[in-house]
């Protein structure tokens, strides 16, 4: 990227959401005990097509990553989660319905 | 899980934003469920991330403002902060965790600028969560090759005569300017001149603010 | 000056996580000052154990990283860059 041709530098900033606070925080909180490193995060991120920064957010990329790793470490399985974002998407239309049971 | 998080306000007493009305992504159902997953394994608690995301909200460029008045004010504090940044903060009292920092000088010769080619590395624990240009593919891009266009967008136009240098955070260590202390601002306080020290003056997109433009200058 | 110590950047183009950048490949610089040693990222990124290597702060003139298209020759651009990306080479032709 570094050197590419790019246009103006955006100047819009928008305030993070609590969901997005909470991406950054776990991915602190579950590098800082070890169950992935830094590098891990960016190498994810980096392997993603250059399509995914265009169709998804910086806090998409981070969470896609954060999990790729967390399952990479066995911390949970895929099925585990794929039961588990089901029963979140069963509880409601919006994030504050589903984010609580 | 708790319902801790269904209250208005963090623990903070700060409003959450109101986010919790939108229709949920995809990747927030993510996000609700690799929390609920981990909290479940033991590997946090709902506490845990509250704390963690409080810590993040405490942060902000009046940390390093206040780094940054200290080394104008006390030259032995300028050297130990350019010999080891992350030593001379956290002697500060700053919570700089595991991150190591270089702080660079602007002198009347030399302007630093900060950029991450690869990612979005910044001095968080410093300055904060890092802007959302800082993340721009175009930041990213353009700086390392023309700077000084780039600064211009920013308002910052360099003399010919004063060399730049681009910091491309590539790999380990994190970086923090140390914007050359404004004049007409002798006898100042340590907080009065923190006060000058804008975010963007520490990333190296700006400068500190004109101590003339401040109302009640000191004396 | 003739106490810098020049270093060229490996022109190695491996996929996966690595961190240097690609737009410093094969450009010489000098070292800045010389850091860790840190784990290889390029191993950490894959949760294997990483060997420790040293880090070296390169600075690099933009005529050297972007020759006639520099913005301003003489302005630099300063990367870390791990040691096994980098051999000690002589100084750059003036440009």
């Amino acid at each position: 990227m570094g050197g590419d041709a790019a246009g103006p530098i955006p100047t819009e900033q928008h305030d993070f959401s609590l969901w997005e606070k909470r991406v950054d925080a776990l991915m602190v909180i579950a590098s800082s005990k070890g169950h992935f490193t830094v590098d891990g995060l960016r190498r994810v991120l980096e392997d993603m097509s250059p399509q995914s920064f265009e169709t998804m957010t910086y806090y998409e990329r981070w969470i896609a990553s954060v999990n790729q790793n967390l399952i990479e470490s066995g911390v949970y399985t895929t099925a585990e989660l794929a039961a588990r974002m089901s029963d979140v998407a069963a509880r409601g239309a919006t994030y504050g319905e589903a984010s609580h049971e | 899980m708790p319902h801790d998080h269904h209250d208005h306000l963090s623990p903070s007493g700060h409003p959450y934003r109101p986010d919790d009305d939108h229709p949920l992504t995809y990747w927030q159902q993510m996000e609700i469920a690799i929390r609920e997953i981990l909290i479940e394994k033991g590997v946090t608690t709902a506490a845990e991330i509250n704390a963690q995301i409080d810590a993040m909200d405490a942060r902000s460029p009046a940390n390093g403002a206040a780094v940054v008045a200290r080394a104008w004010t006390e030259p032995a504090f300028r050297d130990d902060l350019l010999r080891d940044a992350s030593a001379a903060s956290a002697s500060m009292g700053f919570d700089i965790g595991p991150m190591k920092l270089i702080a660079v000088e602007n002198t009347a010769d030399v302007h630093n600028v900060i950029v991450c080619t690869l990612c979005s590395c910044y001095p968080r624990n410093l300055l904060g969560l890092p802007p959302d240009w800082y993340k721009s593919r175009a930041y990213r891009s353009r700086t390392v090759k023309e700077p000084r266009k780039v600064l211009a967008e920013f308002g910052v136009d360099l003399p010919d005569h004063v060399t730049v240098r681009v910091h491309d955070s590539t790999a380990d260590m994190r970086y923090i300017v140390v914007p050359a202390r404004p004049d007409g601002t002798d006898g100042w306080s340590a907080d009065q001149l923190a006060a000058l020290v804008t975010r963007d003056s520490m990333i190296g997109t700006g400068l500190p603010k004109d101590p003339g433009a401040i109302a009640q200058t000191p004396r | 000056m003739s106490d810098r110590r020049y270093m060229r950047v490996a022109t190695h183009m491996p996929p996966g996580h690595v961190r240097t950048p690609a737009y410093l490949r094969g450009k010489v610089g000098w070292v800045e000052r010389t850091l860790g040693p840190f784990p290889n990222p390029e191993e950490l990124a894959y949760g294997v154990t990483a060997a420790k290597l040293r880090l070296m702060r390169v600075r690099f003139t933009m005529a050297e990283v972007w020759g006639p298209d520099a913005e301003h020759p003489d302005d630099t651009i300063d990367a870390e860059i791990y040691a096994h990306w980098l051999s000690p080479t002589d100084a750059p032709h003036a440009t």
